[in-house]
């Protein structure tokens, strides 16, 4: 790819850049020239930054603007009775010709005006390339010209490289503020865009969730109706059984290892216990969907109850099972954070160890135990992969956990997955509801934060 | 204690025995809680090698195979397997019954042939007793499970093979070089494997320089102030979104407004960076902070700046702490599913990807797929992708233990 050959040719030149600076800073050291301010290294560094830096920022942005631009050109040269076609006939036409420019396809019968498209793409693309190259050719050599002339026994290059490394490392700690914003804006957008076709009111209180909409206007397809209190129903339910199962084991598996469990089988338990965490969800969803789910029904046959081969309760109960080493981590080090002095006033007033758990050191750790069952939730309704496998596809407003329900994650995926367009009311949709989830994952976060931070220390 | 002082406390007696049995009661609970998740692990991590492990094995019949020239011309290798089966067994008539009789040879079997041929040419019109695939309703027969999808004469047909040696279960060396395919006894792990591989590469390259970065940031140089504040709170956030989230970021971002290629590993590979970026934060400023502050001062008292002091000597002090939290955050990349979905690495992808602009399926998003599938071959298959997946995961953990172990120092 010419592309990279160019990022190489210029990481070559700064390269040398660096060496040539650092060679002729050490020729600053010989007697008679004055005190050099920084070490060699920094001059050689000062005049690579100088290089590098600009010619790849502008390479960097041409690479990201270049498709709109060449894009936007093309369209434009485009005689009118073209332009004017359907938006969605034009994209195709761009899509063909660009693919015939690339020659990713090879267009011996094409269509005249898609030929012409591509010649015109493949123009200015030329044209564009030839602009990059040129202007990368004049900024690299003259950044390195202007640090070259600037050297100087008495030049800070120290203090100018320093600041540039501080800066790259501010840029590094950025991003996450970027990926935050960029997830905030994007869902936000994206439901918007939803929002202007679906009644907010409608979505949130709505009890009907049939998303199929139809393609044509003169289909007589589902009308399409995007009601979600189905999916928060299921949500709910499903974390529900989750935490029964995952609190009362996780809870007392804690307590049991920090309080009573003899050294040696806290050491070999604990690390067991949180493997069932490093194991991943696809995994947990495989023995949901093909060994729960089955074993469920059968018990269900027997007991004479009719349960759906994709029941709420096979996809809860092996989330629980993900979510035990969560609630036992987090009670643990709450649990050990109580100061003995606690445990031994109780012990001398003679009470039992169980009581002494049960009413002295429960309620000392019970703020970070709240804080970690609620990250718990947290992680069962943002858990996708094992609902997508073992909970159903159809919306069903119920509370029956052997009943089939569906959840916000697994109908993100049921939405998104497959060839569709991406602007229909039915796959924006999706952005809603990641839009919902977002906001009460990170509600339940901060919550579970602020209960920590409110309580911690009280007994110090 | 007398009879006689015992019966005069006997309502104390009795409230100490319920107290300790409520003591026993409660240290019972405690246990059954361990031994209940240690037995749920066991249970799933056993019950999913015990569905997994045939799958390493896959029945192959063994047929006289005439290479005739005539039919190779043609390019029909098809046909010589036909008449290989036609040939054990003679007395097989009508149509109906001679297709049975074919369908106990894989569809890939004839591709098997055409390999051979081209690599010895030799052998053309010979007959050579040849080991080929059998079909995926064969392989799940002979491995006794009862699909109902074998008819009565094609079972006796299986039954005299057996008896000959002509069927046998061998290592199924095709499950690791082959990529996905419509047929289960086709269908192997290397493509997914290798669409992994490509992912983790761009997400180490992206996460772990931009995490180590931040972290130096954070821990070395930040200014107590609002700014500061936001990028910890961020990072904590980002900890705590779903990981679906990211993968509608990344549709959104990468794929909608970007314009990159759908179902890329370039694209899984960035969407994970940032999924994995705040436990490479996390850890290297754990790691950062647990090298003393006397190595910085004894740097700067010897006229080191602050950016040599921590480029020179606290970094590389904290680069095994940094390795291990980068290596777990890998190992929670290569697992993860959902994010891959979400922009499309959930394609029937055929051909190995050769590179990360290609087309590609990861391990996790291979066991999703063949889980779903209906033929019971394909479950075994998920079930055998998902013990290669946990060892990967062993292994990369293992990496982690050892780097912790042996080179971390302790201040």
């Amino acid at each position: 790819m010419p592309i990279s050959g160019l990022f190489l040719l210029i990481g070559g030149l700064a390269a040398l850049g660096y060496l040539a600076g650092r060679r002729r800073a050490f020729a600053f050291a010989t007697p008679g020239r004055g005190a050099r301010h920084s070490l060699p290294g920094h001059y050689g560094v000062h005049v690579a930054l100088w290089c590098a830096v600009p010619a790849g920022a502008i390479a960097a942005a041409w690479l990201l603007a270049e498709p709109r631009v060449i894009d936007a050109l093309a369209a434009a040269g485009l005689p009118d009775a073209i332009r004017n076609l359907p938006a969605d006939r034009l994209a195709l036409m761009m899509e063909k010709a660009r693919n015939l420019a690339a020659g990713v396809v090879q267009g011996g019968d094409a269509e005249p005006a898609v030929a012409a498209l591509a010649a015109r793409f493949a123009r200015l693309d030329e044209i564009g390339r030839t602009a990059l190259i040129v202007s990368l050719g004049v900024v690299a050599p003259a950044g390195l010209f202007h640090a070259w002339r600037h050297m100087a026994p008495d030049f800070r290059a120290r203090v100018s490289v320093e600041r540039a490394m501080r800066v790259g490392l501010f840029a590094c700690a950025a991003v996450a503020v970027i990926t935050t914003l960029g997830i905030v804006l994007s869902l936000l957008f994206e439901a918007a865009r939803f929002f202007a076709a679906v009644s907010p009111d409608d979505f949130l209180f709505g009890l009907a969730w049939s998303p199929q909409t139809a393609i044509r206007a003169d289909q007589i397809a589902a009308s399409g109706s995007f009601g979600a209190v189905p999916l928060f129903v299921g949500t709910t339910l499903i974390a529900l059984i989750a935490m029964a199962v995952a609190t009362p084991i996780g809870l007392f598996a804690a307590i049991y290892m920090t309080e009573y469990a003899p050294k040696r089988l806290r050491a070999m338990a604990k690390p067991a216990i949180e493997m069932l965490a490093g194991i991943p969800t696809v995994v947990y969803g495989f023995f949901a969907a093909l060994t729960v789910a089955p074993a469920l029904r059968a018990l269900g046959a027997v007991l004479g109850l009719d349960v759906a081969s994709e029941s709420a309760l096979a996809a809860g109960l092996v989330m629980g099972i993900m979510i035990i080493p969560f609630v036992s981590s987090l009670a643990d080090d709450a649990i050990a954070a109580v100061p003995r002095s606690l445990r031994e006033g109780s012990l001398a007033l003679g009470a039992t160890r169980s009581e002494t758990i049960r009413e002295v050191v429960l309620p000392a750790a019970l703020p970070g135990i709240a804080g970690g069952v609620l990250l718990a939730v947290s992680r069962a309704i943002g858990e996708t992969m094992i609902v997508v496998m073992a909970a159903g596809m159809t919306a069903n407003l119920t509370a029956n956990p052997l009943e089939a329900v569906t959840t916000v994650t697994a109908q993100i995926v049921a939405l998104l997955t497959g060839d569709q367009a991406f602007d229909s009311s039915k796959t924006l949709s999706a952005f809603a509801l990641a839009l919902v989830l977002f906001a009460v994952t990170l509600a339940l976060n901060f919550a579970a934060m602020a209960i920590v931070r409110r309580f911690r220390e009280r007994y110090d | 204690m007398t009879e006689n002082t015992a019966t005069e406390n006997t309502g104390a007696t009795r409230r100490l025995a319920r107290r300790r049995a409520a003591e026993r009661r409660f240290r019972l609970y405690g246990m059954a809680a361990v031994g209940a998740a240690l037995a749920l692990l066991a249970l799933i991590l056993g019950g999913i090698a015990a569905d997994g492990v045939s799958a390493f094995r896959q029945a192959e019949v063994r047929l006289p195979v005439t290479f005739e020239a005539a039919a190779v011309d043609g390019g029909d290798y098809g046909v010589l397997i036909k008449r290989a089966l036609k040939s054990l067994f003679p007395e097989v008539r009508g149509r109906k019954a001679k297709r049975a009789l074919y369908a106990l040879a894989s569809q890939g079997a004839a591709r098997e042939l055409r390999r051979m041929l081209l690599a010895d040419p030799d052998i053309e019109d010979t007959t050579r007793e040849v080991w080929l695939p059998a079909s995926d309703d064969v392989d799940m027969f002979v491995k006794g499970e009862a699909s109902g999808r074998i008819k009565a004469d094609q079972a006796t047909w299986i039954a005299a093979l057996a008896d000959d040696g002509r069927i046998e279960q061998r290592f199924n060396a095709r499950f690791f070089t082959a990529g996905d395919s419509r047929e289960p006894e086709l269908a192997g792990i290397l493509g997914a494997t290798v669409g992994s591989l490509l992912t983790l590469v761009i997400t180490f390259a992206v996460a772990f320089p931009l995490g180590v970065g931040a972290a130096v940031y954070l821990e070395e140089f930040a200014p107590r102030n609002r700014l500061t504040d936001l990028i910890e709170v961020s990072i904590n956030n980002l900890a705590a979104v779903p990981s679906i989230v990211f993968g509608l970021f990344g549709l959104a971002v990468f794929l909608n407004l970007g314009g990159l290629p759908r179902s890329a590993p370039l694209v899984g590979g960035l969407v994970l960076a940032l999924m994995t970026l705040p436990t490479v934060v996390i850890a290297g400023r754990a790691a950062l902070g647990a090298v003393p502050g006397s190595i910085r001062e004894a740097a700067l008292g010897l006229g080191a700046s602050r950016a040599r002091a921590v480029a020179h000597h606290v970094l590389p002090l904290a680069m095994p702490g940094v390795l291990t939290g980068a290596i777990i955050g890998m190992a929670r990349a290569l697992g993860e599913t959902a994010p891959l979905l979400m922009i499309g690495m959930v394609a029937f992808v055929v051909d190995i990807p050769t590179g990360p602009g290609d087309a590609a399926t990861a391990l996790p998003v291979q066991i999703f797929l063949w889980a779903d599938a209906p033929e019971r071959a394909f479950v075994e298959r998920a079930a055998a992708a998902i013990l290669v997946l946990l060892a990967f995961l062993a292994a990369m953990n293992l990496a982690a233990v050892v780097l912790r172990r042996r080179w971390e120092r302790r201040f």
